[in-house]
């Protein structure tokens, strides 16, 4: 028990002891702070496995974007200081019980398949080994879904105004009206 | 570093996203299931770069797998977070119970 087998599951107890308290807080203001620490936990996990560029991606997207995001769009649309509803007994039972059972499952499954290792060469995740193959257009770059994905984005971004954008034809503000 | 096993690393992302599971089970508001999806990602990517990182390590498909998979949940979240913003100003609350008008 060396030191960095300390350090990962440290790791580990934060990141599922702040995932289980993000899905079971009855603030929602609170579920979201915790979902960031879960985040930054797997963040950590990153840099513990010495894949910094996709760490350093962790935390400029989820932490400091879809968090950031969540935690707005929870101010536009309630208010943030009151309980959620609790769930149904029943409900929380069967959810556990299948919960547990993947869990008892997946885990017998990955303790008797023996992961053997086909090479030992050393892993080398520099950011300048993943620019230079993202970019490359031979048979195992991947410019092709680069450029995909920008296009993906522009559509999603796009798509996010319109669908956000008010009008005021749309039948939506008289049914807001008719509530109010 | 060696010390550890690749099955400790598949425990914990297992546990992370049946733990998502559970949420995305009980919760009954939307951005509360969203944060159930936005772990359930997450153990993927843990899963896609510890495979690449113990078992080919001298590849890098893992990385863009999970490279490409966080950007697409980026772009996943903007479009909920806009439908979420215009189901709660026609219906005053993000509760899928609410929004029934097109179940049955």
């Amino acid at each position: 028990m060396n030191i960095s087998s300390i350090i990962f599951y440290a790791i580990s107890a934060l990141i599922l002891g702040a995932g289980i308290l993000a899905v079971t807080s009855v603030k929602i203001f609170r579920s979201a702070i915790w979902l960031l620490f879960s985040l930054i936990g797997i963040a950590a996990l990153y840099f513990w496995m010495q894949v910094e560029f996709i760490a350093a991606i962790q935390i400029v997207v989820y932490v400091g974007g879809i968090v950031i995001l969540i935690i707005f769009s929870i101010f536009l649309t309630q208010q943030s200081g009151k309980d959620l509803p609790k769930p149904a007994i029943s409900k929380m039972v069967f959810s556990a019980l299948a919960a547990l059972f993947g869990i008892a499952f997946t885990f017998n499954l990955i303790n008797h398949y023996g992961f053997d290792n086909t090479s030992s060469a050393p892993f080398n995740a520099s950011v300048n080994e993943i620019g230079m193959q993202m970019l490359s257009t031979s048979s195992h770059g991947f410019i092709l879904p680069f450029e995909v994905v920008s296009m993906l984005l522009l559509a999603s971004m796009i798509g996010c105004i319109v669908i956000a954008m008010k009008s005021s034809t749309s039948d939506t503000i008289p049914l807001n009206n008719k509530k109010d | 570093m060696n010390e550890i096993p690749l099955t400790h690393i598949l425990f914990v992302s297992t546990a992370l996203f049946f733990i998502g599971m559970y949420g995305l089970f009980t919760r009954r508001n939307i951005i509360t299931m969203l944060m159930s999806i936005e772990l359930m990602l997450n153990s993927v990517n843990i899963n896609f770069v510890a495979f690449n990182k113990y078992l080919f390590p001298d590849k890098l498909d893992g990385v863009f797998f999970s490279l490409f998979i966080i950007t697409i949940a980026a772009a996943e979240a903007a479009v909920a977070i806009a439908i979420i913003i215009n189901l709660y100003r026609s219906h005053n609350s993000i509760d899928v119970d609410d929004a029934t008008e097109m179940k049955y």
